[in-house]
């Protein structure tokens, strides 16, 4: 590993602003990307910022049907919250399948969505779930956040602060997990929303990373049904062919998984 | 050259200051500078789970854990589990039931089970199976390895109970 700054932030934008005056800086949420990342040598940042201690970036709050996760919340967290289970047991049941306990302990929403690993879990919890991504600038909606694998639309200064989402009508998440890093193979989060249509979005198969997927859509917003996705054809287009499966046995994975995120 | 760090940790009830560098490894700190052993190093790489230590009640991989992140942690390992002359029931359980062939990851293992137990009192073999999925066997040696959980569960439910 190469050497580096090391900074603890006691807030969001003092992080921020940490951030700007590096010549090469990283946020360090939970770690459990940009270690190994580091120790590989292949990120080489000139400073890495703590934010773990940063208390506006943390809990969850439900107010009605709304949902907020602050980005320093971790995977065991949203796990094992009762409100949110309650509210929108999707989410919990994805969080609680993450990797495995010790890195649940220490992996974050916001560490996940700002890495967008093309097979993470939360990216397609957040665009399906039509969620709002908080920054310490703006909010940006998550049809507009995840532009391809490992890219978003963040801002090389700008920090996850927390996401937001209205609680769907209904909701399933569907993973075929490589046995090895446990990372989505296929992923598939199914949400209707509260006016009844259907938002469907893939991780692990597309080779630009998490997508929604329109056939699913339209099929599941006519009828909310397992017996639904029979009908649609998933096409190869922009699926993912590597030494763990070629396009069309994720395209079937695809399949499989939305029908399991049916139950 | 990187600004080193002041660490202050709790390992096992003593208290350990240093200057470290930023990138120092945990699981360096515990073996190399203080000497603590018991955590294996494995893979390296988050996945085998020999390097499993309690951090602040949770299980953690101390591969991927920055030393300056534990400032004012307290943390537990083997060592700090139980020994040759006071064994913690897993460690009875595992001797006895022969949860272990080589030994590398059993520390990790064991300190993994600590806190599996304290989630769970009374797992059934799913939930040790999914509770331990953090920690691999080279030796493969799981069915052992969920005996002696489940044997440990049951002597320390009975312990407890007694006590009551």
């Amino acid at each position: 590993m190469y050497e580096t700054n090391f900074h603890k932030a006691a807030t969001a934008q003092e992080a921020a602003a940490l951030l700007n005056r590096s010549e090469d800086g990283k946020i360090l949420a939970g770690g459990q990307t940009l270690i190994p990342t580091m120790k590989q040598r292949l990120a080489d940042p000139t400073d890495v910022i703590d934010v773990s201690a940063a208390a506006d970036l943390r809990g969850i709050t439900i107010a009605g049907d709304q949902v907020t996760i602050g980005a320093m919340t971790t995977h065991a967290e949203v796990a094992g919250h009762a409100a949110l289970a309650a509210l929108c047991p999707s989410i919990c049941k994805l969080a609680a399948n993450i990797g495995d306990p010790a890195v649940r302990h220490r992996g974050t929403i916001g560490g996940s969505l700002a890495n967008n690993d093309p097979a993470a879990d939360y990216p397609a919890a957040a665009l399906a779930l039509n969620a709002r991504i908080h920054t310490t600038s703006r909010e940006i909606a998550a049809d507009d956040f995840f532009e391809g694998m490992f890219t978003t639309a963040l801002e090389d200064d700008e920090i996850i602060t927390a996401v937001s989402f209205t609680a769907p009508a209904k909701g399933g998440y569907g993973k075929f997990p490589n046995p090895a890093s446990r990372y989505a193979m296929a992923g598939v989060f199914v949400a209707k929303l509260a006016d009844g249509s259907a938002r469907v979005a893939v991780t692990g198969a597309g080779e630009d990373g998490v997508h929604r997927h329109d056939g699913l859509e339209a099929a599941l917003s006519a009828d909310w049904a397992a017996s639904a996705v029979d009908g649609v054809e998933i096409s190869l287009d922009g699926l993912l062919s590597d030494l763990h499966g070629n396009a069309a046995y994720r395209a079937n994975l695809v399949k499989v998984m939305a029908k399991r995120a049916l139950g | 050259m990187s600004k080193k760090k002041h660490v202050t940790l709790n390992v096992n009830g003593k208290t350990e200051e240093f200057l470290a560098e930023p990138r120092e490894l945990l699981i360096y700190t515990l073996r190399e500078r203080l000497n603590i052993t018991g955590p294996h190093i494995g893979c390296e790489t988050s996945h085998c789970g020999a390097c499993t230590v309690t951090i602040d009640g949770k299980s953690v991989k101390s591969c991927t854990m920055f030393a300056v992140q534990a400032e004012g942690a307290e943390i537990t390992t083997i060592e700090g589990i139980g020994g040759p002359d006071n064994l913690h029931p897993l460690q009875e359980a595992f001797k006895e039931h022969h949860g272990l062939q080589c030994g590398y990851c059993t520390p990790g293992m064991i300190t993994r089970a600590t806190k599996l137990l304290e989630e769970i009192p009374n797992p059934t073999e799913a939930e040790i199976r999914f509770g331990m999925a953090g920690n691999l066997c080279r030796c493969t040696g799981y069915q052992n390895i969920v005996k002696s959980i489940q044997a440990a569960a049951a002597q320390m439910s009975a312990a407890k109970e007694a006590a009551e």
